[in-house]
């Protein structure tokens, strides 16, 4: 029984549900409910049930792969810098749209899951869920959230987005293509985003720098919003 | 290849530098981005130099975080207490913010559009 602990095994398990859960969406069109990296995580913890291998021995595995994440949104400057032009010209219209949906985002989610009884790390947990998930772990485990819970919950938050997103856009009559494309990369990151870029590389692009500056704004403004709603951090 | 990783690694290590000094409560990897963006804006770093594992890590993003999800295996409990605070605050939230985003960019780009509107026609900016 040995054999499955091994962490080269489990790495292997990891790969293998990622490629096959992808291969599934696309089989199925691409629908946005078969998220592959929802599938794929949650393939992976019914293998573990399944085999009683305990999270212990599959942590030392996912290190390898959680390790890229860090260096995966310094990365993200890289498509940040592409965009500087844009941001430059519509820099004060974004910068306002983006601090009023980061800051909105943040205290909304609170009140929300304190209306609901939710405890304190479970509220913290919650607090990054609008942004790219290597930010929200960040995030998460500079103000005291569960980072576990907070990916799925920004996965959750991201599919549930691209979903829905833009019916939403339209109950709420937000109705330019630029508004329509920052909204969905601000609420609903990566996964919002590849549902805008369905629509056009136009949609795609403005969701692109909602999700980068949202990010930002989140992890630069997320102590300092939750200290003036009288949390410590 | 290698040296774009190591250009990278750079800046993320220029990050943890500065949080360290600091001891601001903000990610290092955040501050390892804005650096690198300024440095590519600013013409200090070619962005052919950085680009290709740019790209890598940015189009793999979603799978690098496989392994934290799979974490919930250890807050399941968790989720079944309180489920409903996590559901309802998460879309009724994600709802808002896709309200107050879309209106005050579309607000912000009307007030400033009449203040200076030769400015972003030029730009071919109006919708």
């Amino acid at each position: 029984m040995d054999f499955l602990t091994n962490r080269y095994f489990l790495l292997a398990i990891t790969f293998g549900a990622f490629l096959a859960a992808r291969r599934l969406q696309r089989w199925a069109g691409g629908t946005p409910i078969l998220n592959p990296i929802l599938l794929a995580i949650i393939a992976i913890i019914a293998w573990l049930l399944a085999s009683g291998t305990p999270h212990s021995a599959y942590a030392p595995a996912g290190e390898y792969i959680d390790f890229w994440l860090k260096p995966a949104v310094v990365a993200l400057g890289v498509p940040l810098s592409r965009q500087l032009s844009v941001i430059r010209r519509q820099l004060i219209p974004l910068l306002v749209a983006e601090t009023i949906g980061c800051v909105v985002g943040i205290v909304s989610v609170v009140l929300f899951a304190e209306l609901f009884g939710a405890t304190r790390d479970v509220v913290m947990s919650l607090v990054p869920k609008s942004v790219t998930t290597p930010i929200a772990i960040e995030v998460a485990q500079t103000i005291g959230g569960i980072p576990a819970l907070t990916a799925a919950v920004v996965v959750a938050t991201g599919i549930f987005g691209s979903i829905a997103g833009f019916k939403m856009m339209s109950l709420s009559r937000v109705k330019s293509p630029i508004a329509q494309g920052i909204s969905m990369g601000t609420a609903a990151h990566a996964v919002g985003t590849s549902a805008a870029l369905d629509r056009s590389a136009r949609y795609g692009a403005f969701s692109s720098l909602g999700l980068i500056l949202n990010g930002l704004l989140t992890a630069l403004l997320a102590p300092f919003i939750l200290a003036a709603m009288g949390y410590s951090v | 290849m290698i040296f774009q990783l190591a250009v990278i690694f750079l800046f993320l290590a220029l990050g943890e530098f500065v949080v360290w000094l600091t001891g601001v409560p903000v990610p290092s990897s955040i501050i390892g981005m804005v650096l690198l963006a300024a440095s590519l804006s600013s013409g200090i770093l070619d962005i052919r130099r950085v680009d290709k594992a740019a790209d890598f890590l940015v189009k793999n993003l979603g799978f690098f975080f496989v392994p934290a999800g799979v974490g919930l295996i250890n807050c399941l409990g968790l989720l079944s207490e309180q489920w409903m605070p996590i559901v309802f605050a998460s879309v009724l939230s994600t709802f808002v913010v896709i309200a107050a985003t879309g209106w005050s960019h579309q607000a912000a780009r009307r007030f400033f559009s009449h203040r200076n509107s030769s400015k972003s026609s030029r730009h071919g900016l109006s919708d």
